[in-house]
Formats: structure tokens, C-alpha cells, sequence
């Protein structure tokens, strides 16, 4: 199940990475490398086994339904690369 | 040495004063960090300020349980007003808004917040080499690594450069760099201390916990910051034990000795430290030895990278450039797809009439403006290793891979939880080595992501079954470079992890 070029750029394209061809050679090579050391999971028969979602078990912690102060709008957009005084700014994209 | 509770006390009897203690450190920042660069920014003025209001609170009988505490932060837990950067491009300039809810326990406590502390991106690392400020280098030898993703603040505390720092571990991320650099390191059991304003990797494994000078410096910290927080659903409501006052009570612990972490891959010097010192506390009546065996830790390695990766994958898809991190430039990259496209539609006319289908196909493919924006985003901000881990957790969560890798993997999770269940139905603690090595080289491991990952071998599957542990310095190995002993426990059973840590280092003391 060896990964190939292929796979390295379809994956990058869903987790919006571009790689150069050298990144990609690089990065298909170290995959390959640790998805073969993961597959000794592969001995184990885990047909009867449940997946473990979560370790605690905890769940399902209500609180009261009240009103609180929300971060500003000046806060909110401190960090934005682009801003102005009530909105994100983002490039024109529809051509 | 001089460690939280003892200046604690010095202060109170008035043989010190907080502003010349932080003024120490200030000092002692200025001198060692350009070596160890352990710090990414220090904020001098505004510790001072508080070291005089804490001053006059000590002076006066109202000051807070840590008050005297020097306090070095990870930059990947929120402090407001600071930039939290997780050592990566894309998070360089972005600055809290918010406290997080250990943070806020600290203030009111009356900690002092020094500065923020070099890391691996993103907590991904176990060399606190992966970060755009450099590496962190061990204060024990500063050709070797800290140890990560919480290398900057071993190194902080090892270095004297504050008494306590706060750290994340997510697969080892205290207790490897505790044991790299002679320090102690708790990570508490899952749920135990809120996430709240923890910058995610791997949301089902993530734990804050301190690092300091001594057993007790670490308890008296998680007892302020355990707790039930209203901001994390998956923090618990158990009460939060003193553990500093319970750390003398312990009697004789039943410990369990896993075979299979003593077996291939240890260090001889390693082994050796930490088989003396059980061997030690045995004969001292302290430790009541049982061996115990956890058949599938052998597996927690791939198990953890499966899972981590994955979760990491999810949590990192935010980085998009639109409302913080760093964005791409619209105009390189309007640039970038003109240039493909004429690229094609030169190949277009000069293609016969099959060849022109494909390029038209290839033509549909160029992305949007707006995908390719996030693309150059993303691929000017993260680093390599962080890239690796997004890829492979894409890789492992899509279509067709998903039953093999990460079912297969939650799977395995719960066979290792239930190997831990049954272990501490028998025993009080697990004791193992917490690294198979002393510190590496640095620039050893860079290139070599399995002998990377296998640093982590004794810590992950305290990770992955959500229980607590500790590394305790246990000893110098032959090249002179400090060994940490792990105590994992069950879950919220701090307690004892904390007293078997404490045994040992009042055997060695």
C-alpha cells in the first residue's frame, strides 16, 4: 500500500499544501516510511474490539444558559491580516 | 537550587524581596538565554510592576499560594495581550485576546508571568528543534537538545532562567525535556486541568502541566491549576486534592515494573540509573516491587501518530490567512495562476485533438483564487514536521484509509487503555525509564521522523489511556547528562505519582 506521488498531491490539495516536486518526493518518501512502521498495527486482530473515541468519561456537562460578554469587535478583529473597523477583509476572488 | 517553595519561604521571612528576585532572573535571562534560548520574549517591566504589588501583598499577610512563583510559559497557552506564536510562521505576530483558564488561576495566585518559552511548532517535536526562533539547547550541554515540544521550558527551569514554567504534553511533551534536562515534569491525567486557551494539536491527548525544580514546586502548581472549568467541556469536577500536603503520606506503594519497558532499545546507562534507584527504594521498604506487563505498548508509537496526526490534520485546517495567522500575498498569487494558465493554454495550441481534451481537463483543475490564497498561506506558514504530521493525518482520515489506519488505530487505543486498567487494579504506580536516551545531539534525529518519534516510546501511552504521569531526575549518566525515572499512575491518582516522585528524590537528595 505503498504511497505514490499521486497520493502525496492528492492529500496536499485536500489539506491545501502545495509542495514543490522535491517536497513532495521528500515527504512521499518519509510517509512511506512511517505508514510501513504503522502497519504492524496489522497483527493485531481488533475484530472484536470498540473504537476508543474518548478517555474520559465525562459527558454531557451542562451549564446555565446565560448572557455573557463575548469578545469585542475590537478584539475579535485585532489579529486580522486585513480589517476594517467591522468586518474581516478578504481579496476579491469571484473574477 | 533554588527551587519555588523554598524562596517561598525566604521571602516570607523577609531574607529576600520578589523585586530583586525577579530582578535575578531578569539578569540571569540577559546572560544565559542568547546560549539556551529558552525564552522567545520576556516582558521585564510589566514583572517588575507586580513584583512590588505582590511585594507589599506578602508584606501585609494577603498574598496568593504562589506568590514567589517565577513563571515561564509555553507559547502555546494564551496570555492576553502577548503574542502566542507556537514557535510557527503562520501564528508570528498573533497576539491573545484572552487569558487561558490556567493563566487566569496563576494571576490569582499571584505568579509572576516572566516571559514565553521556546517550543516545538505547534508541540509537534520531541527536540525543540522544529520552531522559527532556533533551538533550544540544553543547559547541561549545549550541544545537545532540550528534549520537546517542551524544550523551552525544561531548559528555562534547568537553566535557573525562572523556578516554574508551564508546558503541554501531548505525547511526552513534559516528561521527555524534564528528563533531558533535570527537571521535574508532571503531566496531569486528561481532564484534569482545563484546555481552555491551549493552542490544540491533538485535542484527545493535550494536557498542561508544570515543570520545576522539585516534586513539590510541581505539586503545589497543578493543585492551583486542576479543576473544573466552565470553558472545557472535558475537564473534570473531581475536587482538587493539596497534593504538596499529601506528599509525605505514602507508606509503602506498590509498583508495578512493565517488562516490556525495560526491553530493546534502552540506553545500558539508563538502565542502570533507573534500576538502581528502584532497587534502592525497594530495599529501603519504600517501593513494594510487582511486575506487571502492558502487552501492547509496543504498539503505542504507530497508535499515537495515527491518532495524533489525524486530530492535528482537523485542528490545524483553521490556519486559513482570513481572520489571524499569516495570509499569502493576493497579488503572487494571481501572478501564480496566470502563469499556469498561459502555461497550459501555450501547450493547448500547439496539442492535437486528444492531447487538448486533457490539457482543457488540466485547465479546469487550476485552483481558484481563493483556494490557492489559503494554499500559499498555509504553505509560508507552517514547517516541515508540521506539514509531515497535517499530511499524513489527511493521509489516514481519507476515503479508502480511514477503517486501516485511524479505526484501526482507536482500536488499538482502547486494547492499551484496558492493559493500563488491568495494571492498576494490581499496583499504585507503573514505573519505566521516561526516555530510552539522555539528550541527543542536536541536529541528530532532524532528518530521521521514525528515530524522532521513538524518543517517545515510554510517554505515549500514558497519552493515549489518559492517565497521569511524572519524570523525577533519578541521575547522571556516564556522559554526564541527566536521566529522568517515570511514574505513570491511573487516572486522577496524581497523588501518588507526586509521592513516588518524591520518594526518590528525597532517597537521591
Amino acid at each position: 500500500m505503498a504511497v505514490t506521488n499521486e497520493d502525496v498531491k492528492y492529500v496536499a490539495n485536500l489539506a491545501r499544501l502545495q509542495l514543490s516536486d522535491e517536497e513532495a518526493e521528500q515527504l512521499k518518501s518519509d510517509m512511506n516510511q512511517i505508514l510501513e512502521y504503522m502497519e504492524t498495527l496489522g497483527e493485531l486482530d481488533t475484530s472484536d474490539v470498540e473504537p476508543l473515541e474518548h478517555v474520559t468519561e465525562i459527558s454531557g456537562q451542562f451549564r446555565k444558559d446565560e448572557t455573557k460578554q463575548p469578545l469585542s469587535h475590537e478584539d475579535a478583529l485585532k489579529n486580522a491580516p486585513d480589517a476594517d473597523s467591522d468586518y474581516f477583509r478578504v481579496p476579491r476572488v469571484i473574477e | 537550587m533554588s527551587d519555588f517553595s523554598s524562596t517561598q519561604e525566604q521571602l516570607k521571612k523577609g531574607a529576600l524581596t520578589l523585586p530583586d528576585l525577579v530582578e535575578n532572573y531578569l539578569d540571569r535571562i540577559e546572560q544565559k538565554n542568547p546560549q539556551i534560548n529558552a525564552y522567545v520574549s520576556v516582558d521585564g517591566d510589566a514583572a517588575r510592576k507586580e513584583a512590588e504589588v505582590i511585594q507589599k501583598k506578602i508584606r501585609n499577610g494577603s498574598a496568593g499560594r504562589l506568590a514567589g512563583a517565577v513563571v515561564g510559559v509555553k507559547d502555546v497557552i494564551c496570555e492576553k495581550g502577548k503574542v502566542t506564536s507556537c514557535a510557527s510562521n503562520i501564528l508570528r505576530n498573533f497576539e491573545s485576546v484572552y487569558d487561558a483558564t490556567v493563566i487566569e488561576k496563576l494571576r490569582s495566585e499571584d505568579a509572576i508571568l516572566l516571559g514565553r518559552l521556546n517550543m516545538d511548532e505547534f508541540a509537534m517535536g520531541s527536540s525543540s528543534e522544529n520552531t522559527i526562533y532556533g533551538p533550544v539547547r540544553n543547559p547541561h550541554d549545549d550541544s545537545k537538545v532540550s528534549g520537546g515540544s517542551s524544550g523551552g521550558s525544561a531548559a528555562a527551569v534547568a537553566g535557573e532562567l525562572c523556578n516554574i514554567a508551564l508546558g503541554s504534553d501531548t505525547g511526552g511533551s513534559i516528561r521527555q525535556p524534564a528528563s533531558y534536562c533535570g527537571v521535574v515534569g508532571v503531566k496531569p491525567t486528561y481532564g484534569r486541568v482545563s484546555r481552555h486557551g491551549l493552542v490544540a494539536y491533538a485535542s484527545s491527548f493535550d494536557c498542561i502541566g508544570p515543570l520545576a525544580h522539585s516534586v513539590r514546586d510541581c505539586a503545589e502548581l497543578l493543585s492551583t491549576i486542576a479543576g473544573f472549568d466552565p470553558n472545557d467541556n472535558t475537564s473534570s469536577g473531581l475536587d482538587v486534592p493539596d497534593y504538596a500536603s499529601g506528599l509525605e503520606s505514602s507508606g509503602t506503594l506498590r509498583v508495578g515494573v512493565p517488562e516490556e519497558y525495560f526491553g530493546e532499545g534502552l540506553d545500558d546507562g539508563v538502565r542502570k540509573i533507573v534500576e538502581d534507584v528502584i532497587a534502592q527504594l525497594e530495599k529501603d521498604e519504600k517501593f513494594n516491587l510487582v511486575p506487571i506487563r502492558i502487552p501492547h505498548m509496543k504498539y503505542s508509537i504507530a497508535t499515537y501518530y495515527i491518532l495524533a496526526t489525524a486530530e492535528a490534520s482537523s485542528n490545524l485546517a483553521r490556519y486559513d490567512g482570513v481572520r489571524y495567522g499569516h495570509r499569502g500575498d493576493i497579488d503572487e498569487v494571481r501572478k501564480e495562476l496566470r502563469q499556469e494558465k498561459e502555461a497550459i493554454e501555450d501547450k493547448i495550441e500547439l496539442a492535437d485533438a486528444a492531447g487538448k481534451n486533457d490539457l482543457i481537463e488540466e485547465m479546469a483543475k487550476v485552483d481558484s483564487p481563493l483556494i490557492r490564497l489559503y494554499k500559499k498561506s498555509r504553505t509560508e506558514g507552517f514547517g516541515r514536521e508540521v506539514k509531515r504530521r497535517i499530511l499524513l493525518g489527511t493521509y489516514v482520515l481519507s476515503a479508502g484509509y480511514y477503517d486501516a489506519y485511524y479505526a484501526k488505530a482507536q482500536k488499538v487505543r482502547r486494547l492499551i487503555k484496558q492493559d493500563f486498567d488491568t495494571a492498576f487494579s494490581k499496583v499504585d504506580v507503573i514505573v519505566s525509564p521516561t526516555a530510552p536516551t539522555p539528550a541527543f545531539d542536536i541536529g541528530s534525529n532532524i532528518d530521521d521522523p521514525i528515530q524522532m518519534y521513538l524518543n517517545d516510546i515510554y510517554t505515549t501511552s500514558a497519552n493515549l489511556a489518559g492517565n497521569c504521569g511524572i519524570s523525577v531526575p533519578a541521575g547522571t549518566h556516564p556522559d554526564g547528562l541527566p536521566v529522568g525515572i517515570q511514574f505513570m499512575g491511573d487516572k486522577y491518582q496524581e497523588s501518588k505519582i507526586l509521592q513516588a516522585g518524591y520518594l526518590v528524590e528525597q532517597m537521591l537528595r
